[in-house]
């Protein structure tokens, strides 16, 4: 065994109650870290998992239409046209050569799934009972990756084919609809084809089950005329948060309009991101106290063994041998703290999650703790406890042997 | 059983202390010890023992002259080269023994070999035993210095200084703090160890009775050597 790990081991064993106390101090500080770090991202992916369970990661439109007028640009000199260009109505229009711009979205890098979409709004009526809806046709196999409609199917069946529906669970609740139901969807209340409801489906927002009907592609190309076209392309990525950037490509290389779901819902995002500062605001303070703790304790410990230093020192101890003493008590402290409060904060966070449950039994305080969470802290814990070792081993290591020795 | 090869050799050795008023403790020392030899110095205090020690232990530097230890010249050494040739050349043994508390009486003597090699080896217990063996500490290494008699303690020191067969050992007063009968062991063990290995001692003492029965009394007086 090298001597420093020998003396340091040695040390640290002398001063037991020393040792336990900032180990334990550690320990809190790493417990803390864990369990806010493991509460925080339990619920932002919680967030976002809810925000993505009824959304693409992007979804890729046609530019808006835009009014051109006649009238000449650059009129005579001293002649003054007086012209109000009204915004076109946007219609429901496909993307032009949508497969081709579907096989070129699906070979960016990072992007995981592609789909066609049809979408938009139209009438949905049962008996006197009509809403505004949003009729969707799809394949549901392609869609699958993107959005995963058959895992939220609470009943019936998936696919729908031919003149076949599924609906939101909020608009079967509103219009009185049950698998085996007939409703009419429709460019009005008046007109339109009749389908029969095979499922009914929870996307867990309110809104989108209020309001959302999903179709075949076929069938909802026929209902918004746009036979053999596509109104969107969703798009599933592998990093939910490269999203951003991975829609600004497609746009880039396609001139379609790209919007990511980080782009949709930039609100949450400001609200996450405060989440994840605030929380990076406590660990700091933790650290620094924790930094502190240690630092403390082992100059104490430097001014209590000076006598000792300087006798490893006349022994023939270098001054670098003696440092390291010092950073590897540091490191130890830090790595056998980050164990305990590992542990101690793993233990919280999973008690914590049994507090309280939604209605499905879900955890109301879901916790994400994984491998990753817990070697990134115990890395943390080792740099902080050598960190906070490194002015007290410079102390030792630059200590005056003959005035050492004499110290008592 | 001295042999006529010189161990350290110290010539015009100066000490000043401070800047703006310079306090000149040693006034050119020159003293020679030889293999084997043991010496005692002996003087007042204040009059230059410990500046002189901690010069011999490579604890400090000279302000003016030479050092030569063990066939190397001190001022051509840095940092590094003195903690070398303290591992190499050099044994303590100081009045109030100073053993390290954290570690057995064992994990002590094992310390100026770990020193040396940088590394704890299992050899290295079995030297350290039968260095306490040889100062009759066997059944007490694994005892923690506290748990030891001050006599124990230093005859502990003693196989600590021993243990790497260091060609010089410096002791301070080594038996300044203990009772005779024990004073008389630990001179005993030191003087077994010039007779027997071919260590050289100089031994710092203000006890007239055992600077007589060494080889050779040297006196400091007001930082100058007044007698051989």
């Amino acid at each position: 065994m090298p001597t420093e790990w020998f003396l340091a081991l040695r040390f640290l064993r002398e001063g037991r109650s020393q040792t336990a106390l900032i180990i334990t101090g550690v320990g809190v500080g790493v417990g803390v870290i864990v369990f806010l770090t493991a509460l925080i991202s339990g619920l932002q992916a919680n967030l976002i998992a809810q925000t993505l369970g009824s959304q693409a990661h992007i979804v890729v439109r046609p530019p808006e239409e835009v009014a051109r007028p006649q009238l000449d640009p650059a009129p005579a000199a001293g002649l003054t046209v007086l012209s109000r260009v009204e915004r076109r109505p946007q219609r429901v229009r496909s993307i032009v050569r949508w497969q081709q711009e579907l096989r070129a979205v699906s070979q960016l890098p990072g992007v995981v799934a592609v789909a066609p979409v049809v979408s938009g709004p139209a009438f949905a009526t049962r008996g006197t009972a009509s809403r505004a809806v949003l009729v969707r046709g799809s394949d549901l196999d392609q869609l699958e990756p993107i959005l995963p409609v058959r895992r939220r199917l609470v009943a019936g069946h998936a696919p729908p084919v031919g003149a076949e529906a599924l609906v939101g669970a909020q608009l079967a609740t509103d219009l009185g609809l049950g698998v085996g139901d007939r409703v009419r969807l429709g460019l009005d209340a008046d007109s339109g084809e009749v389908f029969t409801v095979v499922g009914v489906f929870d996307l867990g927002n309110k809104d989108v089950n209020g309001r959302w009907v999903l179709v075949p592609l076929r069938a909802a190309q026929t209902l918004h005329g746009v036979v053999g076209g596509a109104t969107e392309i969703e798009v599933a990525v592998s990093q939910v948060f490269d999203a951003e950037a991975i829609a600004e490509r497609v746009t880039a290389e396609t001139g379609l309009v790209a919007e990511s779901w980080m782009e949709r819902n930039a609100q949450l995002l400001v609200g996450l991101r405060s989440q994840s500062s605030s929380s990076l605001m406590i660990q700091v303070f933790v650290i620094l106290a924790v930094v502190m703790g240690i630092a403390s304790v082992l100059i104490v410990s430097v001014v209590q063994r000076s006598r000792e230093i300087g006798i490893l020192r006349a022994m023939g101890t270098s001054r670098a041998r003696v440092l390291r003493v010092f950073l590897i008590q540091g490191g130890i402290v830090g790595g056998v703290g980050a164990v305990l409060g590992s542990a101690l904060g793993g233990a919280l966070a999973k008690f914590f999650e049994t507090l309280a449950r939604n209605a499905d039994g879900s955890p109301t305080f879901p916790v994400q703790l994984d491998a990753a969470l817990f070697l990134r802290t115990a890395a943390l814990a080792v740099l902080i406890g050598i960190v906070a070792a490194a002015l007290p081993a410079r102390r030792a290591a630059r200590l005056d042997p003959a005035v050492a020795i004499r110290h008592d | 059983m001295t042999d006529a090869a010189p161990l350290l050799r110290l010539e015009g050795v100066i000490k000043d202390y401070g800047e703006e008023v310079v306090t000149r403790v040693l006034h050119g020392v020159d003293l020679t010890v030889t293999r084997g030899e043991f010496v005692a110095l002996e003087g007042r205090s204040g009059s230059g023992k410990s500046t002189l020690l901690n010069i011999l232990g490579l604890l400090d530097r000279a302000t003016a002259g030479e050092v030569w230890l063990d066939g190397s010249r001190v001022s051509d050494l840095d940092d590094a080269g003195l903690t070398e040739l303290r591992a190499r050349s050099l044994g303590f043994i100081f009045q109030f023994h100073h053993l390290i508390n954290a570690l057995s009486a064992v994990e002590n003597v094992m310390m100026p070999l770990a020193a040396r090699a940088g590394r704890v080896k299992r050899d290295m217990r079995a030297r350290a035993l039968a260095a306490l063996a040889d100062v009759g500490l066997a059944d007490r290494a694994d005892e923690s210095p506290r748990r030891l008699s001050g006599g124990q303690q230093q005859r502990v020191a003693i196989a600590r200084a021993l243990v790497a067969d260091p060609p010089l050992i410096l002791a301070d007063e080594p038996t300044g703090n203990l009772d005779s009968t024990t004073a008389d062991e630990v001179f005993a063990l030191l003087r077994r160890a010039t007779r027997d290995k071919g260590v050289a001692v100089l031994m710092v003492t203000h006890d007239m009775d055992l600077a007589r029965r060494c080889d050779r009394v040297v006196e400091l007086l007001d930082g100058r050597i007044v007698d051989h």
